[in-house]
């Protein structure tokens, strides 16, 4: 039933969903299929955390790259998901695994044990933490909060390295 | 029964006739020659009708979406998002780079690394090379089936009627049609098959064998109304030797084996399959194994084994994927045929899928679904290339000679050659991609061994 996903997703629903993230009328089709395809219990959601189409899109729109005519837009709406501060929320949110606005040293190490695996010893990944939290941290409470995750990161090319560039 | 009126006998009559031009049209147009191996061309005809049609359906729902101001939706065979071939590696000291005003390739932790992870987990999520190859190819012109219409809304009257037409002349013409040959077709192999059985093993029981299996087959081909090209017909497989093809549905068996007398290689089933296999088991020596068999990798390698090395057997069948494919792309083909040192006949099967998609999709259709599904399709239209055989040079492996195998089948058929494993249909990727990733990343942090200096 792949094949008549666009006509499963009504026309409003694809208005509103532009309105919010941002991506175009065959874009928003084109991933509605896709989702479609990925949510092999065909209810709607997919299955680890439960996520529904909407859900989907919005995690997706932070992923859309930052046009220039964007910027100059609409200052007075809603910050758009793709945007540089969003962006950085959402990788801090990668790292904030309880979400209480700091990444603690614990978390930290969780998410780097996740990269590496088994290769590294943990006396070696907690002095990388370590020295990680040291460089952040500036109100000295041994923790990363989201102003100085924006400090650190403040050099990078945020925009296109957390960019996906759609083909149409 | 004496409220008989006038014209229920001229009912009777009316349906007397019909069913017997039906069956004077079947025997005469379809299964003589069948039995022959000839063809009138009639299905050539057809197909080229049914193009025809079918573009000028396609101007019209482009005409109809354009005067509505409406998008439409295109199906995008290239992927709708860019991916950049680069490694890991690479990207991370970019990223790093770009960030950092430390010493340059210094292999340090920085918290921008998760910025590669999130977007490449991200791109596929959005677009992978394997999940999009067990579902049916997206079309790029309607071929008038409902399955298949991406644009429902933009359907003119015209359109409408002629796709009425077409449901018309599918359902009632078409199938009724095809399911008696297949009736037919199936119930002549069960017969001829068993009958040959009785004979005493020698060259008569061969001959027979051979053509009633010939014969069988080639009624079933017409029983889809398939339209097969041969190519290459010079390599056909000979004795003694493996033939491979990729694997994109069960009437990939009914099209090999309607040019060529195979042995097959399969599970035992039950119920009509089963049925089939134990009458044809008896004129012929195909290989079927009990199901406890068939996970004894070694039972199976040695069966086999000892059926090529008898020059005089017949060349042996085998899918090597393992599952049906969307014929798309090729994917890893399992070494087990290939460790047996016979010579490798490789085969490529290319569907046309404008006219049926053949592709069976086994976690959505069982399979008589299935075989209704193609049975109303308009035709199975497909070509087959011979490829020069293939032997396992010395210092190659099984798996690399698996590979080399895959690659030519998947260039003379124009599809895209994957290392990924046909499993992924139904289970998750093994761990180990994981780990490899895992120990690339430790790299960047720590770098190599040798010149890791500081604590």
């Amino acid at each position: 039933m792949g094949s008549r996903a666009s006509t499963l997703l009504r026309d409003e629903e694809i208005e509103e969903i532009k309105k919010e993230t941002g991506f175009s009328h065959s874009q928003i089709t084109r991933l509605y299929s896709r989702f479609t395809s990925l949510d092999k219990g065909e209810n709607g959601t997919l299955r680890e955390d439960q996520v529904n189409f909407r859900g989907f899109m919005r995690t997706l729109a932070h992923f859309r790259p930052i046009e220039d005519n964007e910027k100059s837009k609409d200052q007075n709406g809603p910050e758009p998901l793709n945007s540089r501060s969003n962006k950085l929320h959402f990788a801090f949110r990668l790292y904030d695994l309880d979400k209480d606005d700091k990444i603690s040293r614990d978390e930290l190490l969780q998410v780097l044990r996740m990269m590496v695996g088994v290769n590294i010893s943990d006396e070696q990944l907690g002095s990388i933490a370590d020295r990680t939290i040291q460089e952040a941290d500036q109100d000295g409470d041994s923790a990363i909060s989201f102003t100085e995750f924006v400090k650190v990161l403040e050099k990078v090319d945020v925009e296109q390295k957390m960019s996906i560039r759609f083909l149409h | 029964m004496f409220l008989l009126l006038p014209f229920d006998s001229l009912v009777v009559n009316l349906l007397g006739i019909s069913l017997t031009v039906l069956f004077t049209l079947l025997l005469v147009f379809i299964i003589v020659p069948a039995i022959f191996g000839v063809s009138f061309g009639i299905r050539r005809i057809y197909m080229k009708t049914l193009l025809k049609i079918f573009r000028w359906a396609t101007l019209r729902i482009e005409r109809g979406a354009k005067e509505k101001k409406h998008p439409l939706y295109k199906p995008y065979v290239n992927g709708i998002i860019a991916k950049e071939p680069t490694s890991l590696e690479e990207e991370i000291k970019e990223i790093r780079r770009s960030g950092s005003s430390k010493a340059l390739d210094a292999p340090e932790f920085e918290l921008s690394d998760i910025f590669y992870f999130c977007r490449k987990g991200i791109e596929t999520i959005m677009d992978d090379e394997v999940t999009k190859r067990f579902s049916a190819e997206e079309l790029e012109s309607w071929n008038l089936l409902s399955r298949t219409n991406y644009n429902f809304q933009y359907i003119s009257l015209r359109l409408t009627v002629l796709w009425g037409l077409g449901v018309l002349i599918r359902y009632c013409f078409l199938l009724p049609l095809r399911i008696a040959l297949a009736f037919t077709g199936i119930s002549l192999l069960v017969v001829g098959t068993t009958v040959v059985g009785y004979l005493p093993n020698g060259r008569w029981k061969e001959f027979l064998s051979k053509h009633v299996h010939l014969m069988c087959y080639r009624i079933c081909v017409r029983a889809l109304t398939a339209i097969i090209t041969y190519h290459d017909r010079e390599n056909r497989p000979r004795n003694g030797g493996i033939c491979v093809a990729n694997h994109t549905s069960p009437i990939d068996v009914i099209i090999l084996a309607s040019d060529g007398y195979y042995a097959m290689v399969g599970q035992i089933h039950g119920g009509l399959m089963g049925m089939i296999q134990r009458a044809v088991v008896k004129a012929c020596p195909h290989v079927w194994f009990e199901r406890s068999e068939v996970k004894d990798r070694h039972l199976v390698a040695k069966r086999l084994t000892e059926h090529v090395q008898d020059k005089s057997k017949l060349p042996i069948l085998i899918f090597p994927e393992g599952t049906c494919i969307n014929n798309t792309s090729v994917m890893m083909f399992k070494k087990g045929s290939f460790e047996i040192g016979a010579t490798v006949y490789p085969v490529a099967i290319k569907y046309d899928p404008q006219f049926g998609d053949a592709f069976w999709n086994s976690s959505k259709y069982g399979m008589v679904t299935y075989l209704l599904r193609m049975m109303t399709s308009w035709a199975i239209v497909c070509s087959v290339w011979y490829l020069p055989p293939m032997s396992r040079q010395p210092e190659e492996d099984a798996v690399q000679f698996a590979n080399r195998v895959k690659s030519a089948i998947a260039r003379q058929g124009g599809l895209v050659d994957l290392l990924w494993d046909g499993g992924l249909k139904r289970e998750k990727v093994k761990d180990t991609f994981k780990e490899e990733q895992q120990k690339l990343y430790s790299k960047t942090l720590v770098g190599n061994h040798e010149n890791r200096s500081r604590s």
